[in-house]
């Protein structure tokens, strides 16, 4: 029979050997990050000695002279992100605050299930339903008016010019906006209940409408959350793939027109990844992999970093 | 004068609410056309062959038993590589290392990884395992799973562990109890659907997963467990039949569209009503 030291010995190894196992995989955390930016790195370096700085500018990409540039991708990544923020992030901001000023407390639950379970549809799901469904009904009915409407107004005639393909920028813009928007009402709804009620309950006690309470005393006091949470949605549209490589079109070119087809970065790597033959053009991909982590780096870092300073508001 | 003024405040609410009425009245609308055009495009292909026959040829037909076994084993296997390592980072970040600066460090990457792109623990993936290797495998595609998986499950644990009473944990040192048996037997017990739910979310998190799935596990038309061979997935069968340009490959990845979300979904719901009963207790 072990003595009572020997337990107590044999305790003390498990319960530090415990420690470390747990303090270790902590670290191991850090390292895959670490190990995530190095394999992009390494994979990307004959990309980026062939290329150099020219290939964030160049359009030009074309697997037969093994010429690849990184503009176009990085265009349509930009541009169906910003169409997306533009429609998710007012709506998102609606939706929170009717979820919290307006909504009868027996529909807050269920509706913010709602939207939490579209937050959870898979994106591929969007991806089908935006090719099969959502192109088509845009081609035959959205976009005829628009080119319609816009097509004698200065400036605005060029964003929508040509025919209404269904699928292309506009499209994939439309699509990754009806994605976000779940993550930016949720993240403007938990933001929005960390309003004192006595802050509200001072306005309304003023005379303020709900509207101006929202207006004046919600949306400031929530500022920092609320770009904290747009800029969530925001690492969310520009990383997003499968939905968009469904319906942008894949056309390889800067086109002005936000109704022609265009690519994103996520959409060429998904489409063209298994089908590049040659180290160069493999490599140029995980180039533009690099990229993408990069900008989605520092987007998402900046969200949490705003995330961070209302939760230390709350706390203190 | 005032009365206008009080008139024009009052209009002014009354479209801004509306406006949040009509604006929380489309994001539901998302919702049910999107189910709604699953189930009638799904339903009418759902029948007893989509479980029990192979992908078909173009032209003839077929189910999707190959994509949904795959799709089982890689899920499973990444939880079982994921859940492990995150439940430990999270135990760390929760009990030993509460106040330490690495936990705020580590949570703070960790919520980056957590909504980082998929793709790209796609080409980590490729670039690590696929590449050295020499050729595509199910078990590189259960690994960028993993990768996803992790996060996920490091986020619930700790805040799981976190909700744990402070007093039970006291009590038990109290009684002379070593910390590893207090965490292990005291604070996961008392965390234990909060962890479950955890690794539910993953799992509905990584079950419609394509995009790392492409260029790890490829695509395999049939029959495969071997996981040092490409094997297929329902995502990513989806993906190659809803582009081709056949009618009843086009049918069979609505089905499994329907399928995966209707997995996905029950899962979300479960893992609610976890969490849901265990907040009202």
């Amino acid at each position: 029979m072990p003595s009572r030291a020997q337990v107590l010995a044999r305790m003390r190894l498990a319960d530090k050997a415990f420690q470390y196992l747990t303090h270790a995989t902590a670290v191991g955390v850090l390292g895959l990050l670490g190990c995530i930016i190095i394999a992009l790195f390494v994979g990307a370096l004959p990309a980026l000695r062939a290329f150099g700085f020219d290939f964030l500018l160049t359009q030009k990409w074309n697997p037969v002279t093994e010429q690849f540039g990184a503009l176009a991708p990085i265009y349509g990544t930009i541009v169906t992100s910003l169409i997306a923020m533009a429609i998710a992030v007012p709506i998102g901001l609606l939706v929170a605050m009717f979820l919290t000023e307006l909504c009868p407390l027996w529909l807050r639950r269920p509706i913010a299930i709602a939207v939490e379970l579209l937050a959870g549809i898979p994106s591929i799901i969007y991806g089908i339903w935006g090719l099969f469904v959502f192109a088509p009904f845009l081609q035959v009915y959205v976009q005829p008016m628009l080119i319609e409407v816009f097509g004698e107004v200065p400036i605005l005639s060029a964003l929508f010019a040509g025919p209404p393909y269904g699928i292309g920028t506009l499209t994939a813009g439309l699509i990754l906006a009806i994605m976000v928007l779940p993550f930016i009402t949720s993240i403007s709804r938990d933001v929005f209940e960390t309003v004192p009620a006595v802050l509200k309950e001072s306005a309304y006690g003023l005379g303020c409408t709900t509207w101006e309470v929202f207006r004046n005393v919600v949306l400031p006091y929530t500022r920092v959350g609320v770009i904290g949470g747009v800029m969530l949605g925001l690492g969310r549209a520009l990383g997003e793939t499968m939905a968009v490589t469904f319906v942008i079109g894949n056309a390889h070119k800067v086109a002005t027109s936000i109704l022609a087809p265009g690519t994103t970065i996520s959409a060429t790597i998904a489409n063209e990844f298994t089908e590049a033959v040659g180290d160069l053009y493999t490599s140029s991909l995980i180039a533009l992999g690099l990229i993408l982590f990069a900008i989605t780096l520092v987007v998402l870092a900046l969200a949490r970093y705003m995330l961070l300073r209302v939760e230390r508001r709350l706390g203190a | 004068m005032r009365a206008s003024l009080y008139a024009r405040r009052r209009r002014r609410n009354a479209v801004a609410m509306s406006l949040s009425l009509l604006a929380t009245m489309i994001g539901l609308g998302w919702l049910v056309l999107i189910l709604g055009a699953l189930l009638w495009q799904g339903l009418s292909g759902v029948s007893f062959k989509v479980f029990a026959e192979m992908t078909p040829p173009p032209g003839s037909d077929g189910g999707l038993l190959n994509p949904i076994v795959g799709s089982l084993i890689m899920t499973g296997l990444a939880v079982l590589i994921g859940t492990p390592v995150g439940i430990l980072a999270g135990t760390y970040m929760a009990e030993y290392g509460r106040y330490a600066r690495t936990t705020s460090i580590v949570r703070f990457i960790n919520d980056i990884l957590l909504s980082a792109p998929s793709i790209i623990v796609g080409l980590f993936i490729y670039e690590v395992v696929v590449a050295p290797m020499g050729h595509f495998s199910a078990l590189a595609g259960a690994l960028a799973l993993a990768v996803i998986v992790v996060p996920v499950v490091i986020r619930t644990t700790e805040d799981m562990l976190l909700l744990v009473p402070n007093a039970l944990r006291e009590a038990a040192a109290a009684l002379g109890i070593p910390r590893a048996y207090i965490i292990r037997h005291v604070a996961y017990r008392a965390a234990k659907a909060g962890i479950v739910t955890g690794v539910l979310l993953a799992i509905a998190r990584i079950s419609g997963e394509t995009a790392p799935l492409l260029f790890t596990a490829l695509n395999n038309q049939f029959w495969s467990t071997n996981l040092n061979a490409p094997m297929a997935s329902l995502p990513a069968v989806i993906f190659q039949f809803a582009l081709s340009p056949y009618a009843d490959w086009q049918k069979l990845a609505w089905t499994g569209a329907l399928i995966i979300t209707l997995a996905v979904l029950t899962l979300s719901i479960v893992a609610r009503v976890l969490t849901g009963s265990r907040r009202q207790s």
